[in-house]
This record gives C-alpha cells, structure tokens and sequence, in this order.
C-alpha cells in the first residue's frame, strides 16, 4: 500500500484511454462499466415507471392509450428485471468486492468475466431496440399463448433475455470458481465476508436456474417461427406448461435478487454498529437453505392457473417454509445492533430503510404463501405492492446502501453526507407512500396491469402516484450526490468506516493488483474487539 | 378508537357475500394481527435498538457476541410452528373453496378477447352479466376461446383461470342480493382493464322466471352471431369507437386505411375484414388485434353477419 501511496498509481489511473477500460480484463473496472450501464438501465425503467404512474393517477385515459400502457407496463418489468434487479448487485459490487474481499487479485476467469459484460450488453440493446422497431406488450413473463399470438417484437426480447441469461451464468460460473479457488492464505469458508456467501449462494442460483429460462425461451421462440405446437393450445400444446418452465426459473431469479442485498446489509450493519455480526454461521447457512428451498415453490406463482390442488397445497407448505431462514435473518441482524455503536450514515440509514420494508415485505409475503388467501389476492395490486416491498425496498435500499458505503472505495471520493440523507428521506417516505395504499388497494380487488380501473381506486391511486415523484426526486438527488462526490468530492482514507474487511485494508482507491503483498487471515470477518 | 379499524380485515376487503368471504376475512384478519405484532416487535426493537446504542464516540468498546444457541432456536422454531399453523389454516379455506357441492347448478363461461360470455343449461346466453339465484350452490365450468384470462369476483373470495383447451371450475353460494363485479385477473390484451362483467343475485323464484323467459334477439340470424362470436366486445352499434369501427353507419361509406388509402366499405371489403383481418385496417384503430374468422362461420352465417351490419345505418 505504501508504495502505492507514494506512487499515486491505482485501478482508474494506471493506465488511460477509452480502450483501457473497454478491453480491460480488472474486475474493478468491468464493476464500474457494469455500474454504468446498470445505472442507465435503471433510469429508463423508472421513466416508464413515472408514465405508469402518471396514467394511472386518474381513471380513464389521460396521458395515453391501453396499447401504448400495456408497452410501458412490459418494458418497465422487463427493464426493471432482466437489466436493472438480477445483474444490479452482482454484477457491479459483487465484481469490484468479492475479489478483494476474499484476498484475491482477480476473478478466476477475467477474460470471461469481460465477456459477460459484452454479451449482456448485446443482449441489453438487442432489448431496447425493440423500442424503435414493433414494441412488445406480452408483460414481462411473457404468458403463452397471448406472447405467440400478439403481433409485437415478442421473439427479439425473448432472445434479448435469453443472451442476458447467458451472461449471468457466466458471471456466477466465475464467482464460484473464484470463491472456491482463489481465497487468500488463512480465509477458509467459515471466515469469508456474509457477502461472499450471499454471492455464492446466488451463484450456485444463476448456474443452476438460467439455463431453464433459456430452454423456455428458445421453445417460445420455436412456436412462434416455425409453429411447432407446445403451448398454444390451438397448436395443441398447453399454456400452463410454459408458466411451470417460466417460474421453475423466475422464482429462484427472485433469490438471485435478494440474496446480495441481503449480504450487503450484513456488511453495512456490522461496520456502521461496529460490532461482530450476531450468528455468522446461521445467516450464512440460511442463504444457501434459502437457495436451495427456492427450486421447490415456483407453483406458488400458479395457485389459480389450473394446476392441480394437491401441488398447490405442497407449494403452500413449501412456500411457508421459506419464511424461516428470511425471519432468522431478520432476528440475526436486529440482534447485532444490541450493544453496537450505531452510526447514522446514508449507508446505515439505507440499511435500516431496507430492515423496515423488508419486515412489511416479508409478512405480505406470509399472506400470499397462504394458498386459500393468495385465492383473493392472486394477480391483484396486493401482489404488486409485496413484490415491491422486497424487489425495490429490499434490492434497491441495499443497493443504494451499498453504492453508498462502496463509493469512497470504488471512487476515491467522498460524497456529501446532507445531501445522501435527503435522497434516503425522499426514497424512504416516497416508498411508502407508493406502495402501501397499493395493499390496500389489492385487498379491495383491483386487478394488476389495468390500464383503467373503477372509480372507487381513485383515491388511493393519486396518493400512490404522488409517492412514485417523492421516489423519483429522491433517486435524482441520490444519483447527483454520487456524480458530485466522484467529480469534486474530498479525496477518500483507506478506510472511512473503520470497517474490518480486507477491502478497507487497501488504498481508495484500490491499486491495479488489489493487494501489493498478498493478505494472510487469521481471523473471522467481523473482529471488533 | 378509529385506528384499531385499520386491523380490521373487512375494512379494506370489499362486501362479503358468501360463507367463503367470511372464512377468508378470518384468516386476513388473524395474519394481519400477527403480523402488526410481528412487525411491531421488530421494527420496534430495532429503533429502541439504534436510539439507545447511539455512537457517542468514535472509540465505543462493543461486546463481542458471536451467537446465541439458545436464542436462535427460539426464534427459528417459534416461527416455523406459526407459519405452520398459518398454512394448515390457509389449506382448510382451500379445501372449502375446492370442495363443489353435489347439488350446485351449472353455469358455462367463456372467456374471450374482451368480452365474458355465459350460457345456462336451457341455452339461455348473455354477454358481460349472469345471474344467480341466492344461496343455491353454482358452479361454473369455464374455458377460453382465445388466450388466458382469469374470472375473479372479489366479494366472493374465489378466483380461476380460464385456459384455451381444457376446462376449470369455480363455485359459489351467493348469501346477499345485489350486483357484484367480475374481473379479469390474467392479463390478456388491449382492453385486460375493460373485460369486466355484472353477476345479479336474486330470489329463487326471480331466477327461475327470469331463466324461462328467452329474449328474442331483433335483428335475426345476423344478431345472434354478432352476440355469440363476440363481435360486441369490440364493435358498438351506437357509433361509440371501442377497440374497433362502430358497426353504425358504417356499410357504404368511404373509410381511410392506416396506409392513407380510401376504401369503401362494401361486402368484399367486410368479408375479407372477418375472414383476413389484418389485410386492411381503418386509420385510428390498433393493428393485429382482431382474430380471424376463417373457416369459423359458413357462407350463410358470412352472409347474415353483413347483412345485420348493412342493417345498422
């Protein structure tokens, strides 16, 4: 570190020029293009989110048509999902940290690592092109046999989801393989950061789960070109059957999303209570239980679409049992603040942001698991607002939590206190004032994707469109203070947090090769004596 | 206390109209009080936690706790016994929702693109609205003519499917008169927010009056396929655009295509417009949406629908 304090060289300057970064072969860097590209991602799905938003704060058509809502509503999911949610953590923070949090130089396969920033790029613009081309209206699980029949760009997203599946399992293939080969000296599996398990745990998710997405996809992609009948009823396939394929995949790409979030706030709670994490060895096992039990309750997703009712009793029981390790969570982390040294940084605010809403995510989520209430719930706002609970009030509060906490690391810069504070105030209250009328909203039967809905919505829906601009201001100014921070923030110490993970031992930000003698661990993760 | 309201399940779930309802109000009920309190005790204890241990200088000593045997199994097992417990109760409403009695009268539904169709076992059919006779037993057998759609009546409780190619059932005992509104809850297309319909609960003795009478449908063979192909979910007969041309006025005049040629409405063009609808379609209305008809009705019945739009000046 001392030389390269002396020297001034690190990962950002050490060598110059667009190429430098476009061929670059350092996870740090490809972290950062991941971030760029995710960062703009998520910007285009929020504006179709605000125009949804926007349309639905009154009944009847206002600022525009049922076709036109029904592209808006697919492409904010299908943005939100497949390039915003599932690569968002892993692919920014898990690339620039997992490979210093472990005492690595790099990744186990960097040349693949960039590949798969390529591939999900093709994929990412294969999918925005069907905007300027036929748009698609299929929503973003694209149900058979409407997505065979409608006249829209349906087979050019499927096959933009299909390439972006190919880069995630390329990204977790390296993690694996990192994790289990490339640990310093002395970092055996039970000292490795809760972090590192989390990506493991996703990992084992993307290599196991994407390829059935991709199989599903390709079908689709068959009936639709050469008309080979799987499941359009009409070719004499069965509809349901795609929805089996489609969820055996996107249930466990729910996991894929949370389970990284779930590792940052382990991270973020143990430095900001500057405490040792309460029960490392249940929150690591819990994430693996947690990835294993998620193959088993994709039917929880189809408890009215027909399938039989002795599967749907069994996912109900299967579902249930999910809501263990995720309580044992809850407690581990509530309980590591007891006796902590708490400190109310924008990283810490965040985390605590994502406690609160994750807590009324997770009860919701209780509800639905419950097959005779899911019954009324089922395909209403009810299951809107709960998967918002935990996609965006649990991933994006991590995820901002994590920017936040990474960003003097990752930057070399430190950002305004005052002004992360109030993008947290506007994301947090705006949140809820967003989402939760929603519950409501589902208890007293609005159905989901309504372009128009019954008078009686409207009031709770003005009160949930006004919340979806507290959000909206509160990102803007969040995404500002992060611009601001890197372009003239004060320069950032090694260690601002006075956090005990390898990645604060290095210079901020890090050299080229991470770790200029390589680290020896004698010790768990979390040592505040 | 107004708030304790808040915790009351029936004050947000919409009217409760069958025994069902109120088994489902039960159990919301009882998961929403365990989980205020679940909520209650977590949040609680974590701003009692970040409040108390406030950072008050930058050298605290924390103590080291790596874990609680004790304590985790508390809070694993406890859990775990309640939801439980949720499921088995969550299951028996199940069963009850699944279990059709033996007497119920039979209803077969048909979804289509837009449009709920009803027909009763004497023939009788409607369009958008059934009715029902209150506490007899019903069941519905339904089936899709085009994609999926889902028949949801939330004051019941109950929600199904409705798949292309196979049958689903649903069943319900009505125990209040009035209308109540059905949903379509899968989506399936341009107009998912308007496939709405009216389920009427009336008295025995209405209902079976009310099933006798066949109403005469004016306007012939023609009227009948108009109402049965679901032609009315998409086409007005009083000049209102709905996701197609009004039938009124339409025969005769000149319309503009969406590819800036003119095109007089004649016989060929209705004709090719059933059979091969996407040939040509009128400026302002969405392309691709109408499915064809070929081969789904009979010279004499491709006659009788133009005819009945000839007939709609």
């Amino acid at each position: 570190m001392a030389a390269h304090v002396q020297t001034g060289k690190n990962y950002i300057n050490e060598f110059a020029g667009l190429k430098s970064w476009l061929c670059s072969l350092d996870h740090k860097r490809i972290g950062v293009m991941y971030a760029i590209a995710v960062g703009i991602f998520f910007l285009v799905g929020g504006i179709f989110a605000l125009l949804l938003r926007t349309e639905l704060f009154s009944a009847g058509p206002t600022i525009m048509g049922a076709n036109t809502y029904n592209q808006v509503m697919t492409y904010h999911g299908a943005v939100m999902v497949f390039m915003v949610i599932i690569p968002g953590i892993p692919a920014v923070l898990g690339n620039f940290f997992l490979p210093l949090h472990i005492g690595a130089k790099d990744v186990a396969f960097p040349r693949l690592n960039l590949l798969s920033w390529y591939v999900f790029m093709a994929g990412s613009i294969l999918a925005i092109s069907t905007l300027f081309t036929s748009k698609i209206d299929t929503g973003w699980t694209f149900y058979t046999p409407y997505s065979i029949r409608t006249s829209t760009a349906t087979v050019t997203m499927v096959v933009a989801a299909f390439i972006m599946g190919i880069s995630s399992i390329l990204t977790g293939l390296n993690f694996i393989a990192t994790t289990h080969t490339l640990r310093a000296p002395g970092m055996t599996m039970g000292r490795i950061p809760l972090f590192v398990w989390a990506l493991y745990s996703t990992s084992i998710l993307q290599v196991l789960a994407t390829p059935v997405l991709g199989i599903t996809l390709l079908l689709l992609v068959a009936e639709r070109t050469l008309g080979i009948g799987i499941f359009d009823a009409a070719l004499g396939g069965d509809p349901v059957l795609f929805q089996h394929f489609f969820w055996f995949y996107s249930h466990p790409a729910v996991y894929i999303m949370i389970l990284p979030a779930m590792g940052i706030i382990s991270e973020v709670i143990t430095t900001f209570s500057r405490k040792t994490i309460f029960g490392y060895t249940a929150i690591a096992y819990s994430s693996l239980g947690i990835a294993a039990v998620s193959f088993f309750v994709w039917g929880h997703h189809m408890y009215v679409s027909g399938q039989s009712e002795i599967a749907n009793v069994i996912f109900s029981a299967l579902t249930i049992l999910v809501g263990v390790p995720t309580a044992i969570k809850m407690f581990n982390w509530t309980a590591t603040l007891y006796r902590g040294s708490i400190q109310f940084t924008t990283p810490m605010l965040y985390a605590l942001g994502f406690l609160f809403l994750f807590a009324i995510g997770g009860v919701t989520g209780i509800m639905l698991a419950l097959i005779g209430l899911d019954v009324h719930f089922h395909d209403t706002y009810f299951v809107v607002a709960h998967f918002h609970y935990v996609m965006v009030g649990g991933v994006l509060m991590a995820l901002m939590s994590g920017m936040f906490y990474w960003l003097p690391k990752m930057s070399g810069k430190m950002y305004q206190e005052s002004w992360a504070r109030i993008s947290f105030v506007f994301t947090f209250i705006g949140f809820n004032v967003t989402f939760f009328p929603q519950f409501i909203l589902g208890s007293m039967g609005m159905p989901r994707r309504y372009f128009d809905y019954l008078p009686m919505y409207e009031s709770l829906n003005r009160i949930s469109t006004i919340g979806s601009y507290m959000i909206g201001f509160g990102f803007v100014v969040g995404l500002i203070t992060v611009i601001r921070a890197i372009y003239s923030g004060p320069p950032a110490p090694a260690n601002p947090w006075g956090g005990k993970t390898l990645e604060w031992t290095v210079a901020s930000p890090p050299p080229h090769h991470n770790f200029d003698v390589e680290p020896v661990i004698t010790a768990g993760p979390y040592e505040y004596r | 206390m107004w708030w304790l309201s808040l915790a009351k399940a029936s004050s947000f779930a919409p009217t409760q109209a069958t025994k069902i309802a109120a088994e489902w109000d039960s159990l919301y009920q009882f998961l929403l009080v365990s989980s205020l309190v679940a909520c209650a005790l977590l949040i609680g204890g974590m701003i009692y936690f970040v409040t108390k241990y406030r950072r008050k200088t930058n050298h605290d000593k924390t103590p080291y706790i790596s874990h609680n045997s004790m304590l985790e199994f508390i809070w694993s097992f406890v859990p775990l016994v309640l939801f439980l417990m949720m499921f088995v109760w969550g299951w028996s409403l199940y069963y009850d929702m699944r279990t059709v009695p033996s007497n119920a009268k039979e209803v077969h539904v048909y979804g289509q693109q837009w449009l709920w169709q009803f027909e009763y076992k004497n023939g009788k059919k409607l369009n958008n609205e059934f009715v029902v006779p209150v506490g007899v037993p019903v069941k519905l057998i339904m089936t899709s003519k085009d994609v999926l759609h889902s028949f949801y009546v939330p004051s019941f409780r109950i929600k199904q499917d409705v798949i292309p190619g196979r049958y689903t059932d649903l069943w319900f005992q009505a125990e209040k008169l009035g209308e109540f509104h059905v949903f379509c809850t899968e989506y399936c297309g341009l107009d998912h927010s308007k496939m709405l319909a009216k389920l009427k609960v009336v008295p025995l003795e209405e209902y079976e009056t009310w099933l006798a009478t066949t109403t005469e449908l004016t306007g012939g063979p023609g009227a009948q396929i108009y109402n049965d192909k679901g032609c009315v979910a998409c086409h007005s007969l009083d000049g209102s655009p709905k996701v197609g041309p009004s039938f009124k006025g339409a025969f005769g005049k000149n319309s503009m295509m969406d590819d800036g040629t003119e095109v007089k409405v004649d016989e060929n063009y209705l004709r090719e417009s059933i059979v091969n609808p996407n040939v040509k379609t009128v400026k302002g209305f969405p392309k691709a949406v109408m499915p064809s008809f070929q081969g789904q009705l009979s010279e004499e019945d491709l006659t009788a629908i133009i005819e009945f739009i000839k007939n709609q000046k």
